[in-house]
């Protein structure tokens, strides 16, 4: 093993160009895969996150577009009818005994949190300019345990919204479009019709545009007030989980305990996710075609190599040296070509990443955002070096395999 | 005289383009000490027949037995280690490897042999080396050595491991004639002096004429063997 390992060494160092070469490709290769690999793992770690904190893993609210059987086909269920249009009925997205369902959920041991909220349409009113927008009733505090709010915060601080009872907390981006600060005043319309004078005691940033242009957090009863709705009035409830992987499990159960319809952030953000697994596709499509790559250049050395050392390989034969000695000869050649070539190929990418996770990018409204998010988990950097090992093992042991079965009478008799 | 080498109605086969018989139960006994020229005409099988004697072609009939051991039958893997230790090789084109020292040429079948420590072995290269002059040239790149020296530098390769019977293939046929006398003498001195068996295929009369004992063989058989009277005149 030791005698294989030398003269594999010197084989190596008697063409430092050639070794190099062949290094050369795996490096790329890796170095790719880990550059790629840790800007796409990062790019779909923050939309995740950032889902994440526009969505809670479990959402219960009353699905009053669900379709409903009509009239008429309760009362003659065996005759054949045709119903043109149905409208859905008349009816409170209010969520009864939403309370008591809060309590359950809370008492549940997947559960972390659970925060009954309700939520309204609302025109912002900007002198003459009406702004769509959503206001939240929430019990700030419990909210914050969800999404982590505090964190969020811009300006001002969560505390101040639970002491005051006409405060509001607004996303940075309509705060933007409003022209407004903290501590300013701003007037608000219902699609009923109801106006009613709030004061901004807070600013908060998401980091997505579709939450912070048109959100604001308010308290349980001001809503309730705004909406004319007595205290019961509660229209969703957020979870959220131990493990948010689990939730579109779990949905369906909480589904049956609520009585309302429970819909996982999966489900919620299925768009958003048709990305992540696009994404994933192309890195590791990519990523492996380039070690492919690397792999064929391998090959190519590697027969280059033993194509002219037939003569050593037949007086090594003639001297003793079995054919797994030889096999093995060239076969540590390949894993050191692979093992420094990735090696090097980890630095590189390494290299590339942190170039890339430095390199300024505009989000735009749509997500702040000022440099790419780049994930450097060692994950990636240990699978980056087991497949450069195991492509330069592959490709190293079919020309490896060759070289012991030459026979040396052959090459010996000329 | 101790026998080293005894074949027993070997014959081999070449299949391609057709059958075709290349080895007639050849029998043969080598002693030991004996330096044996195996002589004929071009495809008359002697370099086949060594090649088998060499234990590097298992495909024929009969059997061969080297230094008592019967060695037909045996695995590759085993044969390779009998070889390591039992045989020394000395070719046409000296075959070193080039990107070796002279040195390290010399130390690989010891090496692989692992009887002894790294030291020890390098000690004995170090030997062998000075036995054929060259001990100067040890830490050369083996390819930056003459024709001559480096077939000297395999010749010490050949003897590392004290094998029982040296086995050449036209050692001297790529040489000038000052290394062949050279290498000739070498050959001599290892059999005389040290007892060393040495088989040696050539087309060099002159060579033949002075080892102890020619074999010819014509057409698969062995037409010719004799011990010709030891020889004190150099070529």
């Amino acid at each position: 093993m030791k005698l294989a390992l030398e003269i594999a060494k010197t084989h190596l160092l008697s063409k430092p160009k050639q070794t190099l070469v062949a290094m050369l490709g795996v490096t790329f290769g890796i170095g790719m895969f880990i550059a790629m690999v840790g800007l796409m793992t990062g790019l779909n770690n923050f939309t995740e996150e950032l889902t994440m904190t526009s969505s809670p893993d479990i959402h219960i609210f009353n699905d009053i577009t669900q379709e409903r059987a009509s009239i008429l086909e309760e009362v003659n269920a065996d005759g054949i009818n045709v119903v043109h249009h149905q409208k859905p009925k008349k009816e409170s997205s209010k969520l009864r005994n939403a309370l008591l369902i809060t309590e359950v959920l809370r008492k549940d041991p997947r559960v972390i949190g659970a925060a009954p909220t309700l939520g309204s349409q609302v025109f912002y009113n900007y002198g003459p300019i009406q702004l769509n927008g959503v206001i939240s009733g929430v019990d700030i505090i419990e909210e914050d345990k969800l999404f982590n709010l505090r964190s969020k915060m811009k300006s001002g601080r969560i505390e101040d919204l639970k002491a005051s009872t006409d405060g509001i907390i607004m996303g940075t981006g309509l705060a933007r479009k409003l022209n407004v600060k903290t501590s300013d005043r701003v007037v608000i319309t219902t699609p009923e019709g109801y106006t009613m004078t709030l004061k901004i005691v807070g600013t908060f940033q998401m980091g997505i545009g579709t939450v912070d242009n048109i959100r604001s957090y308010a308290n349980i009863s001001t809503v309730q007030v705004i909406l004319q709705q007595d205290q019961s009035y509660i229209t969703d409830i957020n979870v959220k989980l131990k493990d948010l992987h689990k939730a579109k499990m779990i949905a369906p159960d909480f589904q049956k305990i609520a009585g309302y319809k429970a819909e996982d952030w999966e489900t919620a953000n299925s768009t958003f996710l048709t990305g992540v697994i696009i994404r994933n596709i192309l890195t590791y499509s990519v990523s492996i075609t380039l070690l492919v790559v690397a792999g064929f250049g391998i090959y190519n050395i590697l027969n280059m190599t033993i194509y002219n050392k037939m003569k050593d390989i037949a007086i090594l034969k003639a001297m003793g040296f079995s054919g797994k000695d030889v096999k093995q000869i060239f076969m540590i050649q390949s894993l050191v070509i692979g093992f420094v070539g990735s090696l090097a190929g980890l630095v590189i990418g390494y290299l590339l990443s942190y170039a890339i996770s430095k390199a300024p990018f505009d989000g735009g409204d749509f997500i702040s955002l000022d440099h790419f998010p780049v994930n450097f988990d060692p994950k990636y950097y240990i699978i980056g070096i087991a497949f450069g090992v195991a492509t330069t093992a592959v490709a190293g042991y079919m020309p490896s395999r060759k070289a012991s079965k030459m026979d040396p009478i052959e090459i010996l008799r000329g | 005289m101790e026998q080293v080498l005894r074949t027993h109605k070997v014959s081999k086969y070449f299949y391609d383009p057709e059958k075709f018989q290349v080895l007639k139960e050849i029998d043969l006994s080598v002693n030991k000490g004996e330096f044996l020229s195996l002589v004929g005409k071009s495809g008359c099988g002697k370099s086949t027949l060594m090649y088998i004697l060499s234990t590097m072609d298992t495909d024929y009939e009969g059997e061969l037995e080297i230094s008592g051991e019967r060695v037909t039958g045996k695995s590759l893997n085993d044969l390779a280690r009998f070889r390591n230790e039992h045989i020394g090789f000395v070719f046409q084109f000296h075959y070193l490897l080039p990107e070796f020292t002279a040195l390290q040429n010399v130390m690989i079948p010891a090496l692989k042999q692992k009887k002894y420590s790294r030291q020890e072995v390098e000690d004995r290269a170090y030997q062998k080396l000075k036995m054929l002059g060259m001990q100067d040239f040890a830490l050369k790149p083996s390819n930056k050595l003459s024709g001559g020296q480096q077939q000297r530098i395999a010749i010490a390769r050949g003897i590392i491991n004290d094998p029982d019977i040296i086995m050449g293939d036209e050692p001297t046929g790529n040489l000038d004639s000052y290394n062949t006398h050279l290498v000739f003498d070498i050959f001599r001195e290892l059999t005389h002096t040290y007892k060393q068996t040495i088989i040696a295929v050539t087309h060099d009369a002159e060579f033949a004429r002075n080892s102890d004992r020619v074999v010819e063989m014509s057409d698969g058989k062995i037409i010719g063997s004799g011990n010709q009277k030891k020889s004190t005149v150099t070529l």
